[in-house]
């Protein structure tokens, strides 16, 4: 399918690149620290988006101690407790998940996938690490700072964020502001790099229409996080004026402990919507990417063509789009103008369809397949579970009049943990452990895997799945301690006891997830090239680990879209993007 | 098969997870039925299709589980099926927004015979206020705030000397009279929430909002915040008291008056100033 005239491509002669023109590194520093290779950069990325994710999975385990034996540790109070909130969501929304995606996935996967050497800017793609670097850097020494990092929830809602009644005021929302500010400059030279990359560098017969959906999915999400982060720059740098200057672009006449303060004219809810018109299509910045990884999986581990491959380009760009008008479903209860509930309710749940589209067909693509129930292909199910279980949560939150006794309360907790914390963890997870074998030659312990599968899904699913009742019932979010209530029976307490229990039960198998990582680096079965016969081009480079310019001395040229498996009449049950369509031969490449 | 049993049973168990909860929503104390209607509409509508696509994949993982000698199918595209997937998506949407759109503008179209009352919230405390027998509130300004004046009135307004001030007490509210709950902070946002009321919203420095309901059951409900307002979020509360007609004006009667609070409060001011030697 997808026919473009492979014959025209076919007598294009192959591009050879000198040795020269390829800026190899001279030396250990400019090979393993300051390289321009994406694939180290990647790996870079990746270690440190970890490194910083572990920080905020042992907050969320404080979190969870405080929930669920609320008094008895002493250690932890209330100003802590909205201390760790903020951290945890901060750090695993933009500098766990969007890094990870992005600057991870993206930098690794880009140049392979499109048949590219590189990234087009190698060195502005080394310069967006390091800004990454020093941003995670200033973050975690807030921890560190007089008055510790700030307790202004994730959202960093003015006046309380900059105002003494909440922690961190001192230093620690200063700090979040500037460590904001450099993720996005960083941010902004990897995401131009992406972008150019595969609309410039892709090899020849690489059509937009042959590019596997996992370079559509972060493509668009690369695109997105450009139009919307500047939104929260500004309000970033707005925020810190009326922090440092006192300004009040966010802040309103108002009293702080019984004195008037200076500020006067500005308005809370003007932040609230430069926060959402980056916030909301972040939540997309963050799942499109594990969309288009996810369909990858599926496909490669059923041995099956992804089902309805222009549907779901389409699909991808369409929400990336739509993402950009739904903003203020984030504040229906927020006392901005009341009519604006009809227009965004609208906007939002016209979005579910585009989205279940793409759930579709990732099931139709399971249907009459080959499904190999490898790791990578258990965690693809299990994020179609919870990206089902969460999207569809979404339809109640989004429905305007639904959300109003919902919204601030524990069910909202609940649907964007199962819908952009559970679901794309599957997706990076099951990424791991598909691409893990080209990024070092070797598999990752396959029984470990599975053992570190069904304790984080299942695990998952009952700590999130059971909140959104407790929600319904009315607890609300970000209390450290619900006290006593009316509404609220002991049996709450006790599923919050429960909950907690497993949210540790799963944080363990993340420490045998890492144990796996180390241990296969030295003691992994070998893995060849193409451990998973997979059809597109990073499993066909000459060398595994890739080396750095990725192809020798000939770029591949792509002669078929990226999903031809279990083709009829064919020898093998997949033909790699780069095989020709007559010879059959040709596939020394993959060896 | 193990793995596809194991998702059938996560499609099952959820489903009885929501029929035998024992967590469920509060029972409802206002006119705001249809919003807990729109709720279950939803709860049918998206339960059905989660059921359905999770049983699905069992169902594929069970049937197209890998076994020698198995092929794949090869089917790119399937436009008719694409289009009808589209369609019925869209028909459930639709069948979820309309209703909630329906309710939404009843939500937001205030009646007339409503009356005003305010809720005021500052870290970490309520405070309310009724209108006095004039039946209309006076103006306030967060610049008039002061420990004798918690809300801000404007101490020349007249409309405002009758009405009753209530700061750190109990709200009471009438059973059966719409009323619209007029919304004030003087710090940060905070938000009047109460689970059996099902309706809220933020109260934010520098303008008013608002939401209006009909209390429908008489008894006594917890606030509670519910926007992230500082380190005492958790401790911010109050109770509001529905109860017949009667009781309510027998305790209004017993409220003070903002021109009360503040003539005690010069009062004070004298004695303190001609008090010592």
């Amino acid at each position: 399918m997808v026919d473009v005239p492979y014959d025209a491509i076919a007598r294009v002669p192959p591009a050879e690149v000198g040795d020269v023109d390829l800026y190899h590194p001279r030396s250990w520093w400019t090979k393993y620290v300051f390289s321009q290779d994406a694939k180290v950069i990647a790996i870079q990325y990746s270690i440190t988006a970890t490194a910083i994710g572990l920080v905020a999975l042992v907050l969320s385990w404080l979190m969870r101690l405080q929930l669920g034996f609320p008094g008895t540790f002493s250690f932890i109070d209330a100003n802590q407790y909205l201390q760790f909130i903020t951290m945890h969501g901060m750090i695993m929304v933009i500098y766990l998940l969007t890094a990870l995606f992005l600057g991870g996935f993206g930098n690794y996967l880009i140049p392979l996938m499109v048949g590219a050497r590189d990234m087009v800017f190698p060195y502005v793609n080394m310069l967006s690490y390091w800004v990454y670097l020093l941003a995670v850097v200033v973050l975690a020494s807030t921890f560190f700072v007089p008055g510790g990092p700030t307790g202004a929830g994730w959202t960093l809602y003015p006046p309380q964020a900059i105002l003494s009644g909440t922690p961190g005021q001192d230093w620690g929302i200063i700090l979040m502001l500037v460590s904001l500010i450099l993720f996005i400059i960083g941010f902004t030279m990897g995401g131009l790099n992406y972008v150019v990359t595969v609309l410039q560098a892709r090899t020849r017969g690489m059509t937009l229409m042959r590019l596997p959906l996992t370079v559509w999915g972060i493509f668009t999400a690369t695109i997105m996080a450009l139009l919307a982060f500047p939104a929260l720059f500004v309000a970033a740098v707005m925020m810190l004026f009326d922090r440092i200057l006192g300004t009040s672009f966010f802040m309103p006449s108002l009293v702080e402990m019984g004195q008037l303060m200076k500020y006067g004219g500005g308005s809370p809810i003007l932040f609230q919507h430069l926060f959402w018109f980056f916030g909301h299509p972040e939540v997309y910045i963050v799942a499109l990417p594990a969309f288009g990884i996810v369909s990858d999986l599926i496909s490669t581990h059923a041995r099956k063509n992804i089902f309805g491959y222009r549907m779901m380009v389409w699909a991808i760009v369409a929400i990336g789009a739509l993402s950009f008008v739904v903003w203020a479903h984030h504040m229906y209860v927020s006392g901005m103008h009341p009519q604006f509930g009809f227009f965004f309710a609208t906007t939002t749940l016209i979005i579910a369809i585009p989205t279940a589209i793409k759930v579709y067909n990732w099931v139709l693509t399971l249907w009459r397949g080959d499904i190999h129930l490898t790791v990578p292909m258990l965690f693809a199910l299990g994020f179609i579970i919870t990206f089902v279980n969460g999207g569809l949560t979404g339809l109640f939150l989004g429905n305007v009049v639904v959300d109003v006794p919902l919204s601030d309360t524990m069910f909202v907790v609940a649907h964007f943990h199962m819908v952009m914390g559970v679901a794309p963890i599957m997706v990076v997870l099951g990424a791991i452990y598909h691409w893990y074998p080209k990024v070092t030659g070797r598999m990752l312990h396959d029984g470990l895997g599975k053992f570190h599968f069904w304790v984080t899904f299942l695990g998952a699913y009952l700590i999130f799945f059971p909140m959104h009742y407790l929600g319904l019932l009315g607890v609300p979010r970000r209390y450290h301690d619900i006290g006593e209530v009316a509404f609220i029976p002991p049996s709450a307490h006790t599923l919050n006891a429960f909950i907690t229990v497993v949210a540790l039960t799963v944080g363990f198998a993340q420490m045998v997830f890492l144990f796996n990582l180390v241990w296969s680096l030295f003691k992994g079965k070998l893995s060849g090239g193409n451990p998973w016969r997979a059809t597109t081009l990073e499993w066909q480079t000459p060398h595994t680990p890739p080396e750095h310019g990725n192809w020798g001395k000939e770029l591949p040229v792509v002669y078929r879209w990226a999903y031809d498996y279990s083709v009829p009449g064919a020898e093998q049950d997949f033909i790699p993007q780069n095989q020709p369509r007559a010879t059959r031969a040709v596939q020394g490449a993959a060896q | 098969m193990a793995v596809a049993l194991i998702l059938l049973l996560v499609a099952v168990g959820s489903v009885l997870f929501h029929l035998y909860s024992p967590w469920w929503w509060t029972p409802i104390a206002t006119n705001w039925r249809y919003i807990d209607d729109t709720i279950n509409i939803t709860f049918w509508i998206t339960g059905a299709v989660f059921f359905a696509v999770v049983a699905f994949m069992a169902y594929c993982v069970f049937r197209f589980h890998h076994k020698e000698g198995r092929q794949a199918a090869y089917e790119p595209e399937n436009k008719k099926l694409e289009w009808w997937l589209t369609i019925g998506t869209a028909v459930g949407v639709g069948a979820m927004l309309a209703p909630g759109l329906v309710v939404w503008h009843q939500f937001v179209t205030v009646p007339a015979s409503a009356t005003a009352i305010e809720v005021m919230g500052q870290q970490w405390r309520w405070s309310f206020r009724l209108p006095g027998k004039d039946g209309r509130m006076g103006t306030s300004d967060v610049r008039y705030v002061s420990s004798d004046n918690p809300l801000g009135l404007n101490p020349d307004d007249p409309n405002g000397q009758d009405d009753v001030v209530i700061d750190g007490g109990d709200l009471h509210l009438p059973v059966g009279k719409p009323v619209k709950v007029l919304l004030r902070s003087v710090d940060v946002l905070h938000d009047f929430y109460v689970p059996e009321f099902r309706a809220k919203m933020d109260m934010v420095p520098g303008m008013v909002t608002y939401f209006w309901m009909t209390p429908i059951r008489t008894g006594t409900f917890d606030v509670l915040c519910a926007e992230l307002c500082g380190a005492a979020h958790a401790q911010m509360r109050a109770k509001v008291i529905v109860e017949e007609e009667s009781e309510y004006h027998a305790w209004l009667e017993k409220q003070q008056t903002f021109a009360e609070l503040s003539g005690r409060g010069a009062v004070m001011r004298a004695t303190y100033k001609s008090g010592g030697e």
